[in-house]
């Protein structure tokens, strides 16, 4: 809106010769500051809860309550890292990130290579039932886990896998329908001739995905492999399920009985530990942007 | 090479590839089909048939009929607690979420410079949204010493119990949801970047106005996005737990105001062990997901704008 108003000052010329003098809010570089004042407030606004997070999280334990609203501290300390890393009942956080980075990272590899390949079969082999299983896997985007974990609970309490981590890395053998579905539609992108050049040539189907379909997918499993890690590294509701024994708590089940109300009010080591279980996702959001905005926005993920 | 090469094999073994294609396809779409047969079909048809039972994990089951059922709609009024909670937040934080998405999403949508960087500000609150972190760093803003009563008490306001009062603890989660409008803003981005300009233009040359040029020309062709916001945000909503459980220490206090049907719903479920229970209440929030969905899927033909209908 605001540019095409802008546009319509301009383009009208008959405007300027009879009016020399434009309105001083109606000037160009007026509504250039004007935009760039706005928005950037409320951007700032926008991040301003995560920046105080790790401002307060350097703040000593005198100016975390003196200087509360401040988002850089007088006295920048370190003490706040050193003391919750230590973590509770003897466990440091260095256990929690060992179990959410085999978590996210073996979690991420099997769900974003199940979804390459299921999402290959459903692009580009035509066979019998192939549109009633896709709708049946779209369908099941929009369905609540909840009339799932139950009797999965029941199941992997059966088979005695509670505190271990298959119940948490079976599951995804089987890739993930949002991936699946957002790789079917980068494949169909992909023109055929190639791969009838490579059927010529002698190549089966299964030659085509590894040979022609998966060097061209590399965007496609970037994104996914991008929300993928999120989503498992901030899962918690799994976890929670599963896991029991706190030696095997991910940094999101840590992270919440460390900051228990009833126990912990050391509030300088909380926010330390959340803020640095931000960093994995930060630095990700940093460097792949790119690949998160298009992969939204083409495709509809949610965030 | 020429081009008779290049089409001539795909059409000739139609025959005998139909019955390959047929082994192949299943065979790359066998992960998917198992996991989904044994994570999701087989666990949907058990959570149906524990519906009707009072199955409870060490005590076993009983086959009780509609006595979940029953239960739940005319005797438990945490139940009923927890309903309301759920759509007072839906009702209010969608919209809200969705109206935010959309106002920042036309601001961003210019060539002035910086506005990738004001995209990443806008969007970093939904990267980390999920997250415990965040959860437990809203639960200190809003504690009774945390950031918010500590700026209002600068201005000589007294101190709020946020989170321990029944009418102010749900907004802290509206608050905190309306907040995450990330996703919905690029998709509605994306959007708007594929309508034309020469539509704005020709707008402008008849006179319109920046309010008119809203309604008439970027709201209607923005419906179908619209749509998928509404549809994609609403099952979100129903099934909000992490927040929940983290700000309230997963008892939806104060007095059952941020009790949300999926945290009433692990209550029961994983904190008493009541599985039948609970399961009859899994299967309720499916019907009534579907039924929302479905609901918005048939008026969507009066509101919602598909450029295929201008040949019609």
């Amino acid at each position: 809106m605001m540019n095409t108003e802008n546009h319509s000052a301009q383009t009208i010329p008959y405007r300027e010769s009879s009016q020399p003098r434009v309105p001083w809010l109606q000037r160009k570089w007026m509504r250039t500051i004007l935009y760039h004042g706005f928005v950037a407030l409320t951007a700032i606004a926008m991040i301003y809860p995560i920046l105080w997070l790790f401002g307060s999280s350097l703040k000593g334990s005198d100016e975390i309550w003196t200087n509360q609203a401040a988002l850089i501290p007088d006295d920048i300390k370190f003490d706040n890292y050193s003391n919750g890393w230590k973590g509770f009942g003897s466990i440091t956080f260095t256990t929690f990130y060992k179990n959410s980075f085999i978590y996210a990272g073996v979690g991420t590899l099997l769900t974003v290579s199940a979804s390459a390949v299921v999402a290959y079969g459903f692009a580009r082999v035509k066979f019998t039932g192939r549109q009633f299983w896709f709708g049946v896997m779209l369908l099941t985007l929009m369905l609540p886990i909840q009339v799932q974990i139950i009797p999965q609970y029941i199941m992997f309490n059966k088979l005695d896998w509670i505190n271990t981590f298959y119940p948490l890395l079976l599951p995804r053998l089987g890739g993930q329908a949002f991936f699946i579905f957002m790789i079917v539609q980068f494949i169909r992108g992909i023109p055929n001739e190639l791969d009838e050049a490579a059927l010529i040539d002698g190549c089966g189907k299964i030659g085509i995905f590894f040979r022609i379909i998966l060097p061209q997918l590399k965007p496609a499993i970037i994104t996914a492999a991008i929300f993928s890690f999120y989503w498992t590294w901030e899962d918690f509701l799994t976890p929670l399920l599963y896991l029991n024994s706190p030696d095997l708590y991910t940094v999101s089940l840590a992270l919440r009985t460390y900051s228990d109300p009833s126990g912990q009010t050391d509030w300088g080591a909380i926010f330390a530990m959340s803020s640095l279980s931000l960093v994995p996702v930060f630095v990700i959001f940093v460097v792949f942007q790119r690949y998160l905005v298009e992969g939204i926005a083409t495709t509809g993920l949610k965030g | 090479m020429g081009d008779a090469i290049i089409k001539f094999p795909t059409r000739q073994p139609k025959k005998s590839r139909f019955g390959r294609n047929n082994i192949v396809g299943y065979l790359f779409i066998s992960p998917w089909l198992i996991a989904f047969i044994l994570f999701g079909l087989i666990p949907m048809v058990v959570s149906f048939g524990l519906a009707f039972t009072n199955y409870h994990i060490l005590r076993g089951w009983d086959f009780i009929g509609l006595d979940n059922f029953h239960r739940m709609f005319y005797e438990d009024r945490r139940y009923w607690n927890s309903v309301r909670a759920t759509v007072k937040y839906v009702i209010i934080a969608v919209p809200l979420r969705l109206v935010f998405a959309l106002a920042v999403a036309m601001l961003l949508n210019t060539k002035r410079r910086g506005v990738a960087f004001y995209r990443a500000a806008f969007y970093a609150p939904s990267v980390v949204g999920g997250s415990i972190a965040v959860a437990v760093m809203w639960r200190e803003i809003f504690a009774r010493e945390g950031l918010v009563n500590y700026l209002i008490g600068q201005f000589g306001q007294e101190s709020i119990w946020w989170l321990g009062h029944p009418d102010y603890a749900i907004w802290t989660l509206i608050l905190l949801a309306a907040w995450q409008f990330g996703s919905p803003m690029l998709i509605f981005l994306a959007g708007l970047k594929q309508i034309p300009g020469q539509l704005y233009e020709s707008a402008s040359i008849d006179g319109a106005n920046g309010i008119q040029k809203f309604f008439r020309i970027t709201f209607p062709l923005l419906t179908p996005v619209v749509f998928f916001n509404l549809v994609m945000q609403l099952i979100a909503g129903f099934m909000t737990f992490t927040q929940a459980f983290i700000i309230t220490n997963g008892s939806g206090r104060p007095l059952d105001t941020t009790l949300f049907y999926a945290l009433y719903l692990y209550k029961r479920g994983f904190e008493t062990y009541e599985m039948g229970y609970a399961s009859a209440m899994a299967w309720v929030m499916l019907v009534v997901v579907a039924l929302l969905t479905a609901i918005v899927f048939a008026t969507s033909a009066r509101w919602v704008y598909y450029e295929s209908q201008e040949g019609k």
